[in-house]
């Protein structure tokens, strides 16, 4: 599309080398962009274990729309972003959560949902089969608490976790 | 069929197998009987015309600190009746035969009890441990199991 002058305002210089109007050039942080993408699109693994789980499909559900914030859930650990440990894990579990946690691609971030995903919730005296805490397997960026959480505390876990990714540098900085 | 008529029933029948029947504080009462011939009386108790027990409800072990009991609670679709059937076993070397021939659904109820309590279930199609994973040591439900430190590096 040739540029016409006579309509659409003031003329740019077109000096040799100079870049003309229809490049559209947006100059920004290459972080900014990036975190923005990944905050934006964090598709979470449809995995749950309890009745936490029950809690997650609410959210994610037409009433609270998790899809809003861009999270929507993936049937496999390859496409996901996000892990949402709802529930109970046992030590019988708790080797295939860690595999499922492997597959995923990086980056990945993990949001531990409920009491029993954050401690063992009721079942952290006296049993010899609940993990007490699923930051005994894998890494946790954020916890939610609540037995199970409402959908409204679950949405704003993953708004907090959409500002860590915010903070993230994904460039080596200069010494 | 009242339960003390069934008690009769198995007592004509099978003698010193049906040991007692504890009616105190128990619904529906327990017939106890020995622990070799439970499948003979859970055979007599399924095809009887007058006990037809069709539907094994409940498998359960029990710990008495000093011996295990497996309790069966039976309900006939047809008559309407039920009954429970206890059989206790000693401590040391806990086995009695299946009733997995009788009733099909007896299998993982079973394993269930072996997991848990040990109680080892002579002639079963598949005893294996269910709930637990195969390579847990001990069988936890059991009143003087020592909880592991670790599992596979995980603290318990």
């Amino acid at each position: 599309m040739s540029h016409d002058p006579a309509k659409s305002g003031p003329a740019f210089a077109a000096g040799p080398g100079s870049i003309g109007p229809e490049a559209h050039v947006m100059v920004g942080s290459a972080d900014k962009f990036i975190n923005w993408c990944r905050k934006s699109s964090l598709w979470y693994l449809l995995f749950a274990t309890a009745c936490c789980g029950i809690e997650l499909m609410q959210t994610g559900a037409s009433r609270y729309d998790l899809d809003r914030f861009g999270a929507v859930f993936r049937a496999t650990p390859r496409q996901s972003d996000l892990m949402i440990i709802a529930g109970t894990i046992t030590h019988k579990m708790a080797e295939r959560v860690k595999r499922l946690y492997e597959q995923m691609p990086e980056p990945k971030y993990v949001i531990s949902m409920g009491s029993c995903a954050n401690t063992g919730g009721p079942f952290y005296k006296d049993s010899y089969c609940v993990v007490k805490g699923v930051d005994l397997i894998i890494p946790v960026d954020v916890y939610v608490p609540g037995c199970p959480p409402r959908p409204e505390a679950l949405i704003d876990g993953i708004i907090k976790l959409q500002k860590i990714i915010e903070q993230k540098r994904n460039f080596a900085v200069k010494a | 069929m009242e339960s003390k008529a069934i008690f009769e029933a198995v007592k004509a029948r099978f003698g010193d197998a049906a040991i007692e029947l504890q009616e105190e504080g128990f619904h529906p009462p327990f017939l106890v009987v020995s622990s070799a011939s439970v499948r003979e009386i859970a055979f007599f108790l399924r095809d009887d015309p007058g006990m037809r027990f069709d539907s094994l409800m409940c498998l359960s072990g029990v710990d008495y600190k000093d011996r295990f009991a497996v309790a069966y609670h039976l309900h006939s679709l047809e008559v309407g009746h039920k009954i429970g059937v206890k059989a206790y076993l000693p401590r040391e070397t806990p086995a009695l035969p299946s009733v997995d021939p009788v009733w099909p659904a007896a299998n993982f109820q079973e394993r269930e009890a072996f997991d848990l309590y040990g109680i080892v279930f002579e002639g079963s199609r598949d005893l294996r441990r269910i709930l637990l994973p195969e390579d847990w040591e001990g069988h936890p439900l059991r009143k003087d199991y020592k909880y592991p430190d670790f599992y596979h590096g995980i603290k318990v």
